[in-house]
């Protein structure tokens, strides 16, 4: 065991546990949409009809090209192109500021028809439609506060590249913000068919 | 393995050493694993003494005749207790202070593989515990919910729930990370030779630890995000009018604080590990059966969240289910007291304070393992819930257990940390104090339980009166040893003796530094090449 | 190229397959998604849940595996990582269910 490679791969290590971490976080609340689910079936299909397909899949398509263009950036980097780079982390920021746009308007959009936690017309609509609903907004509102914090680190990682802080004999930073960026697209990947193609 | 002597010309203690920030500022902007420590040490006691206090308030109001609180004012003192001693004594409580003090030197490295985060998580842990303590005079008041936090009262309570929950969100995102610090570290920046089975027990016990603190954190961390959620935008997913289900409340709740309390006890049986192979001059009988029994009490473990709801609405089906889960989960933990006993069978019994206090961890411990088992059986369960049998199996196991186990670290490693050795009479005055307290204020818990006293209940019906008083004055000799204890500990740190590197004659890496070590711990990273509790190859220095 | 040869470099990640491949999964997620869209315009009922889920599992896998360098990885707490988080999630959400449906 060489220290000196071992304590340097222990950023990335650390990395992956955060990323574990993550997961059981939402976790917890896909198991509160299982039991949910299972309970009220018809009632979370009536909820799902009412979400906008087109627009769900526009995000994932959104999402998943900017998990390409942040491993792109690193391979970039690796291939020892830090301009190049730090363009496809701009596009990376990009498409996260695009998936936000897309669910702002979507939110709106609900809100605008009443549908929202404690609002009148949910209310009067069925339980589990109403459960449906505080499950949709919670989710997907903890995975856009991800995507904005997800912008955050991108942004400053933007910085360090075009600095020279982060480069190919140092790269841990932007490996792990590339990390954190594709475990935001893998939660979107379940949140996608769990609220939008349910049948 | 030659003493180590120290180099006079350079050896500065680490807590004397002046590095960039000056003063104060150099402990608070530390990044040195040991300086962090003692951070912990000093902000988690502080804690304790608060708790300690307010638990003596609740043992005075049930004296006969001085019912000091209003029932809100109980509510609100038993809650503050229990998130104060859970969530900011006993689950970061040996982790922090002697995981980060002691993990980096047991496993021969120089630091954990994340100091800054270290730093870190010590902010965050301030943090939390300041907004637990401001929830106490704005936004409604001190919670009144229990430390459960159980829906719907805490929706509906006008008391300052969101923050108070928050602040314990911001706890648990400090924990998480530690645990990444710590797994990382053990994988990372062990020594050459420093093979998985030559690590100390002591390091298993922070390491399976460490992996519960990852994996079941998040799910209070996602938890008390809910409960905010519904508190301020009433989402529903715990609310029957519009479709939750308050027990899932409870399943995700206790998912994560069934594993909390193996968080509480594991890194403190790692240490009982170290403790008793040195006393007993012997090397620890079964070291993968304890290492082992370790991972297998984290895992199975995790798995018994539903003994806490039996009689809450849960199926029977589920409650057969959790019940003989929580059997199995007995097994490895006895493996444990089963070993630990062998090792000193035959050995050359040193009495000395870390011993006294991790023998009495045993029998508490075992005391409190059983009542367990009486409160893991469907039917007695039924009689026993809510009880103040249920306060004393906690107390038994968390305070006999883990906090004894505390006690011990502090009497073990005391000399290491600071130079200096304690009196050693007045500790075991004080264990003595301690322990007879400890029994006369919580074993007739078990017997006003039985016969049907409730907890929580801020006064009681006159037969149980007696049992109160016998307890509450139990409580105080108890209090008194703490106390006693406590000022033998911190007088020797500025007038006590001057220890030696190895005063208790330990054949772990720590052992070889100086008492107290420097700033950079080793010199040079040690090659290992034996086993952490082999004596016949080590000298023995007094 | 037999990538999982390539040794670790120090401190990096390691040696993922390049541009060119990372544009060839994101063909295939994008397909997987166009799958996954009009397989939910089916009335498959009960198992379209469980078609739906795989495809998202496995264009799971296929970022972590590529995106992520999983396929690559070379040091066991990681690439044990993934299936010990599925194995908690499942018992913490299979234990629950086993309260929820017998109720």
């Amino acid at each position: 065991m060489n220290g000196r490679e071992d304590a340097r791969a222990g950023g990335r290590v650390g990395m992956w546990l955060f990323i574990a971490t993550e997961i059981i976080l939402f976790g917890g609340l896909f198991l509160l949409y299982s039991m949910y689910r299972l309970k009220n079936p018809a009632d979370f299909h009536a909820g799902s009809l009412e979400l906008n397909r087109v627009l769900g899949t526009l995000n994932t398509v959104i999402l998943l090209t900017s998990s390409l263009t942040v491993a792109c950036a690193i391979a970039a980097l690796g291939n020892g192109r830090p301009k190049q780079s730090a363009l496809f982390v701009v596009a990376t920021i990009a498409c996260a500021f695009g998936f936000l746009t897309v669910k702002a308007f979507e939110w709106t959009a609900k809100f605008h028809h009443g549908l929202y936690p404690n609002a009148k017309v949910l209310l009067s609509l069925s339980k589990g439609e109403n459960l449906f609903f505080g499950l949709y907004y919670m989710m997907t509102g903890l995975h856009a506060v991800h995507v904005l914090v997800g912008i955050g680190v991108l942004s400053v990682m933007l910085i360090r590249v075009l600095r020279g802080a982060i480069t190919p004999a140092n790269p841990v930073y932007l490996v792990n913000s590339g990390l954190y960026w594709h475990l935001v697209d893998i939660i979107w990947i379940f949140l996608f068919p769990l609220f939008y193609l349910i049948t | 393995m030659p003493e180590h002597a120290p180099d006079i010309r350079e050896y500065v203690p680490y807590f004397a050493y002046k590095g960039k920030y000056p003063g104060v500022l150099g402990w608070l902007f530390a990044t040195d694993h040991k300086r962090i420590g003692i951070l912990y040490l000093v902000s988690i006691m502080t804690f304790f003494f608060i708790a300690v206090g307010i638990g003596v308030l609740m043992r005075i109001n049930m004296l006969p005749g001085l019912a000091i609180f209003t029932p809100q004012q109980y509510n609100a003192a038993f809650t503050l207790h229990g998130i104060i001693m859970i969530f900011l004594v006993v689950i970061p409580a040996v982790p922090t202070i002697f995981g980060n003090f002691f993990l980096p030197i047991l496993i021969g490295g120089r630091d954990m593989i994340f100091p800054r985060l270290n730093l870190f998580t010590w902010y965050l842990f301030i943090t939390g515990a300041l907004l637990a303590m401001v929830s106490i005079f704005f936004g409604g008041g001190a919670v009144d919910t229990g430390w459960t936090f159980y829906v719907p009262f805490s929706l509906k309570t006008t008391v300052n729930v969101p923050l108070a929950v928050f602040a314990v969100f911001i706890l648990g995102m400090s924990s998480i990370l530690t645990g990444i610090n710590i797994v990382t570290t053990t994988h990372q920046l062990r020594a050459p030779g420093m093979g998985f089975f030559k690590m100390p027990l002591s390091v298993w016990g922070f390491y399976a630890t460490a992996w519960v603190q990852i994996l079941a954190t998040p799910i209070i961390g996602i938890t008390m995000l809910l409960v905010v959620m519904e508190r301020l935008f009433g989402i529903g997913v715990f609310d029957p009018s519009k479709g939750g289900d308050p027990l899932l409340y409870q399943h995700l709740f206790w998912i994560y604080s069934h594993p909390a309390v193996y968080i509480m006890i594991l890194p403190a049986m790692g240490v009982i590990s170290d403790i008793f192979p040195v006393f007993s001059r012997k090397n620890i009988y079964g070291y993968k059966m304890i290492a082992f029994s370790s991972i297998a009490i984290a895992s199975v473990g995790s798995l018994v969240w539903g003994h806490h709801m039996y009689v809450s609405g849960q199926s029977d089906t589920a409650g057969i289910i959790f019940s003989f889960l929580t059997f199995l989960v007995a097994v490895p933990s006895a493996i444990k007291v089963f070993n630990w006993l062998a090792t000193m069978y035959k050995g050359s019994i040193q009495v000395e304070p870390p011993f006294l206090f991790a023998l009495s961890f045993v029998f508490l411990f075992s005391i409190g393992g059983l009542t367990g088992l009486f409160l893991g059986a469907l039917s007695p369960n039924v009689q026993l819930h809510n009880t103040y049998f249920v306060v004393g199996h906690f107390h038994y196991v968390i305070f006999g257990g883990m906090g004894f186990g505390l006690f011990a670290a502090f009497h073990y490693w005391f000399p290491k940390m600071t130079g200096r050795m304690y009196n050693k009479p007045f500790s075991v005055v004080s264990w003595l104090i301690l322990f007879v307290g400890f029994n006369m204020f919580y074993f007739p818990m078990f017997i006003m339980g039985w016969q049907g006293m409730p907890r929580r209940y801020y006064n009681y019906l006159p037969q149980f009166t007696d049992l109160h008083r016998i307890a509450s004055i139990g409580s105080f000799i108890m209090v008194a040893g703490l106390v006693l204890m406590a000022a033998n500990l911190i007088r020797a740190v500025f007038t006590g003796a001057k220890a030696p590197a190895n005063p208790w004659g330990g054949a772990t890496l720590e052992w070889t530094l100086p008492s107290p070590p420097g700033p950079e711990d080793f010199e040079e990273i040690p090659v290992i090449t034996r086993g952490p509790y082999e004596f016949d190859k080590k000298e023995v220095s007094v | 190229m037999d990538t999982s040869a390539v040794r670790e470099m120090p401190g990096t990640q390691p040696h993922g397959p390049g541009m060119c491949s990372y544009i060839v999964v994101w063909g295939a997620l994008i397909l997987l998604t166009a799958m996954t869209v009009t397989v939910a315009g089916f009335n498959l009922q009960k198992i379209a849940i469980i078609v739906c889920l795989g495809i998202a599992a496995i264009k799971s896998t296929l970022v972590l595996f590529y995106f992520m360098h999983l396929r690559y990885e070379q040091r066991l707490v990681i690439k044990l990582l993934i299936p010990i988080v599925i194995a908690t999630l499942a018992i913490f959400i299979g234990l629950t269910f086993s309260d929820v449906i017998t109720r």
